[in-house]
Formats: structure tokens, C-alpha cells, sequence
């Protein structure tokens, strides 16, 4: 094992954690950046190996190599001996980091709620669809269902729409909500308008409705037809890709492990991006849902800090505190409708990589006792699909099958607290 | 853009776009069944961005890797759950 020391550690490589690389590097600090994926960027500025970058990621990315930073790709933080200390794979090979200040940059993850069908192949996340397109998979004369919430519906309709899918879109909130939320955000941020024209305009032949989400995904070896609730009735759409989630969800398990708190489901950070752990910053979608210019802001602040500063700048502040305004307004617009957690049936599996139906959790049980007795969030992602992903809180307090599936679908009493039950 | 590349899934010389993950090539070649599920059910990628673990096949003779976080390479050896 290797035990390269560095001066800030930022775990991902996506606008945020670029963001603060670049800020912690020109003030002189030996900065490593860690991403699972093969190249930066992250997910929103994902792209494929031989083509150019997106321009913002194009800018990011010099602007960080330019005042020094390296960027360790294909890397996965596997442990934690406390937040100086990180075990990451490399292509298969364990290595340790050391560093004195660590920035968590983790982003977010979809919020999957399960449903009968789920886990047929064809059925992804939203962005998941996504990630796929923009990875090679070409849609072109296929047929495709989006069924999710919030802002992320609009690109990804629109990549679908590109690049040849005939388009059918399910928002789950009602229209007046969708709309009000829209104009808000184009009235603080004018620019936005052009971004929402542009996306309609290339979805505009897909079929769009409000109120409505699918209830389940049929078929043999991969989805056939998707049964979806459009207000008040059902209908049935044969589809070869069903996108299906219910918008995004901080990613928080590096945070969790390390012992950080958190604020509902997000990283908790004061003014500075410093988290409850001394030496560890948080900074974009890990710290609560977004988009990539607030999480930009959030990272310069924090890598500025963990390189020693003592505040952001006003300007900084302000634009932070404006940042933070529209991630409250997007959580609460956009939060999941209760009637999702209708769709679970006993035979629904919950835990993916345990293959743990909901039958099989028994009324009442904590955490613990589901992951002891019935695996649940013991598979590989570690609870990351299912949200088995250690509480100290039961999450199954209730004598009722959808209880947990409450759990999930609200990002209110969601699980949070430690990784380990105790 | 990248050339195109040939891969071998399961025993059988396959075009992929080059560039592409191996998650997309696998599910642009048709693919559906990347693992099973302890009932024989297909499982394939859901997040494309390396939480899911769905996606696990054996690339070049190691197992458990994730087709979303690999850039596919001519030559490259994969075994699917197919």
C-alpha cells in the first residue's frame, strides 16, 4: 500500500468538487481529485471518451489542472480510517490517501422507489436514461416513458427526443405547481428561460403529462409495456426503455461513514461548507440539491476554506445563500407524492441486490432487524437503491407494508444518522 | 468521434461505438441479461453512473465490474450472466 499525503482531498470530480480544487490549489495546496468515472465532469457534464466536453466542463476542468490539481480517474473511496485517512481502488488495486483536509464533492444520487417491474431490463433511473445516451446507447425508433419529478425531466426529454425516441413524459406534480416553480426560478434566473425553451422545443412532439407517474412495468426478459396513472385514469404504453424515478437524492454514504450530520437528507454545512467533522468540507448536490452554478459557488467556498481561509467572500456569501434559497424551493416542489408507495405489492422487491420482497420485511422492524433478518441494504450498493443505508432511526416503525416505503418517498423523514445501527 | 471497436461477449467477436461505456455497447448490442437475480431473473444497468451495482459482468477475466464505469477497448473479454 502506498500512502500518498496530500493537502486537500476532494472526493469528485463534477462541478462542484472542480470548482473547489481549483480554489484550494491557487492558494498553494497539493490537491488530488477522485472520481469513479473515467473521465471529470461528473453527470451533468458527462460525455464520451473521444468527444469534446461540454464548455462550462471545458473551463472547470482547465481552470483546476491550470493551478495544479490532479485528477485520480476511475476511483472508488472503498473506506474511511477516520477523514485523514482513505482506502480507494484504482482499477482493482487498494491504495491509501492521507490528507489534512478533506472536501466531500459526492453529488447526488436518483431517489428509486420501487414498484412491481422495476427491476425488469429497460426499466432505469431518469438520469439513469440519461448516463446511458450520453455513454453511447442510441434510442433512435425506440420507445420511451419518463416518469419522474423536477427539473431533470426537461434535458433528459430532450436528449430522448434527439436522438430519435418517440417520447412519452409523466410529471408527477400537477401542472399550476410545475409552473409556478418555473416561472420563480426563471424570475431570479433569467437565463433559465432560454435553457426551458430550448428543451421543450426539441421534446416537443413527445406526449406530455402533469399528475401522473407509471404503476408498473410488465414483460418476460425486459419490458414490454409500462401501466401508467395519468390523473384520474390508467393506461397502458408499450415502451422499450422506462425511465422511472422520483428526482434527485444528496449522495451521503462517504459523509455517513465518516460521521457527519446531516439536515434531512443533505449534508449539514455551515457558512464556510465545513461539515460537523473537523477537516471535512461538503460542498453541491451532497449538501442538498441544486444545480451545477450553485454547486460551483458552494465549492469554491469550501475549497478556499479547507485551504485555510476563514470566510467566503460577501460576493460568495451571497451568491450562496441565493443558492441555497432555490435548492429549499426545489425540495419542496418537488417532493415525491405519497401515492407512490400504493404501487408496492408483498411480491415487490425492495433490496435489489438481496432480492428481499416487501413481504418479506416484517411489520415493525427497525433497520437493523431487516438488514439482520432479511438482508435488506446488506447487498453491494449498501442500501444506496433502496435507502437501506444504516439509520439509527427504525425506518419500519409503523405495522404497515408501505411504511418504509413512506420512509423513502419523503425527504422529510427520510433515513439519516450514522452508517452503523447501533 | 471514435472509430468503432470489436469486443468479445461471451465467446462472440461484436462492433461496438467506440467511446462507449460498456453498459451502452452491451445494451446497444441487445444484451438484457447482464447478471441474474437469485431466481434467474435478467438484471441490466439502471443508473448508469455506478451506484446500482446492476450492471456487474467480467471484463478480461474480473468479475464484478461495473459496464457503466468502463470505456469500452478492442479486444476487450466480457462475460455476461446471458
Amino acid at each position: 500500500m502506498s500512502g500518498t499525503r496530500v493537502d486537500v482531498l476532494v472526493i469528485g470530480a463534477g462541478p462542484a468538487g472542480l470548482a473547489a480544487a481549483t480554489a484550494a490549489a491557487v492558494r498553494g495546496c497539493r490537491v488530488v481529485v477522485v472520481d469513479q468515472a473515467p473521465r471529470p465532469g461528473g453527470q451533468i457534464w458527462r460525455h464520451r471518451e473521444g468527444e469534446p466536453a461540454p464548455k462550462r466542463a471545458m473551463t472547470a476542468i482547465d481552470a483546476a489542472t491550470k493551478a495544479g490539481a490532479t485528477f485520480a480517474a476511475r476511483t472508488s473511496v472503498i473506506d474511511a480510517d477516520g477523514p485523514g485517512r482513505l482506502l480507494i481502488d484504482v482499477d482493482g488495486h487498494v491504495e491509501e490517501l492521507q490528507t489534512s483536509a478533506l472536501v466531500l464533492a459526492t453529488g447526488a444520487v436518483e431517489r428509486l422507489l420501487p414498484f412491481p417491474g422495476w427491476t425488469l431490463p429497460g426499466v432505469v433511473g431518469v438520469g439513469g436514461l440519461q448516463a446511458l445516451v450520453k455513454a453511447g446507447l442510441a434510442l433512435a425508433g425506440t420507445r420511451v416513458v419518463l416518469s419522474g419529478t423536477g427539473p431533470l425531466l426537461l434535458p433528459v426529454a430532450a436528449t430522448a427526443a434527439r436522438s430519435g425516441a418517440t417520447l412519452t413524459v409523466l410529471e408527477q406534480q400537477p401542472f399550476t405547481r410545475v409552473t409556478g416553480f418555473g416561472l420563480r426560478a426563471i424570475a431570479s434566473v433569467p437565463a433559465r428561460l432560454g435553457e426551458l425553451v430550448a428543451y421543450r422545443a426539441a421534446a416537443r412532439s413527445a406526449a406530455w403529462h402533469h399528475d401522473a407517474w407509471v404503476l408498473r412495468a410488465e414483460g418476460t426478459e425486459r419490458v414490454e409495456r409500462a401501466v401508467l396513472r395519468i390523473g384520474a385514469r390508467e393506461l397502458t404504453v408499450a415502451c422499450d426503455w422506462l425511465g422511472a424515478a422520483s428526482g434527485l437524492v444528496p449522495r451521503t454514504d462517504l459523509a455517513r461513514l465518516l460521521g457527519c450530520t446531516l439536515a434531512s437528507e443533505a449534508i449539514a454545512v455551515d457558512a464556510r461548507q465545513a461539515t460537523s467533522i473537523p477537516g471535512v468540507w461538503a460542498a453541491g448536490e451532497c449538501t442538498g440539491v441544486k444545480g451545477d452554478a450553485a454547486g460551483s459557488v458552494e465549492g469554491m467556498i469550501a475549497g478556499a476554506c479547507a485551504a485555510g481561509d476563514d470566510a467566503p467572500s460577501r460576493k460568495l456569501a451571497r451568491a450562496n445563500a441565493s443558492g441555497h434559497a432555490f435548492a429549499r424551493r426545489l425540495a419542496t416542489s418537488f417532493a415525491p407524492r405519497d401515492e407512490l408507495r400504493t404501487r408496492v405489492t408483498p411480491d415487490t422487491i425492495i433490496c435489489r441486490c438481496e432480492d428481499v420482497r416487501a413481504g418479506a420485511l416484517g411489520d415493525g422492524w427497525t433497520t437493523r432487524q431487516a438488514k439482520l433478518w432479511s438482508r435488506a441494504g446488506m447487498g453491494v450498493c449498501q442500501g444506496t437503491v433502496c435507502g437501506f443505508a444504516g439509520t439509527s432511526r427504525p425506518p419500519l416503525g409503523t405495522p404497515h407494508l408501505g411504511a418504509w416505503a413512506a420512509q423513502l418517498a419523503s425527504p422529510t423523514t427520510s433515513p439519516s444518522g450514522g452508517m452503523h445501527d447501533s | 468521434m471514435t472509430a468503432d471497436c470489436t469486443i468479445v461477449v461471451d465467446g462472440e467477436p461484436r462492433r461496438v461505438p467506440g467511446g462507449a461505456s460498456l453498459a451502452a455497447a452491451l445494451l446497444g448490442l441487445g444484451v438484457a441479461a447482464f447478471r441474474r437475480d437469485a431466481d434467474g431473473r435478467p438484471r441490466a444497468p439502471v443508473c448508469g453512473m455506478g451506484t446500482c451495482f446492476e450492471c456487474r459482468v467480467a471484463v478480461d477475466g474480473r468479475s464484478g465490474v461495473r459496464a457503466c464505469l468502463v470505456t469500452v477497448r478492442e479486444g476487450m473479454q466480457v462475460a455476461t450472466a446471458t
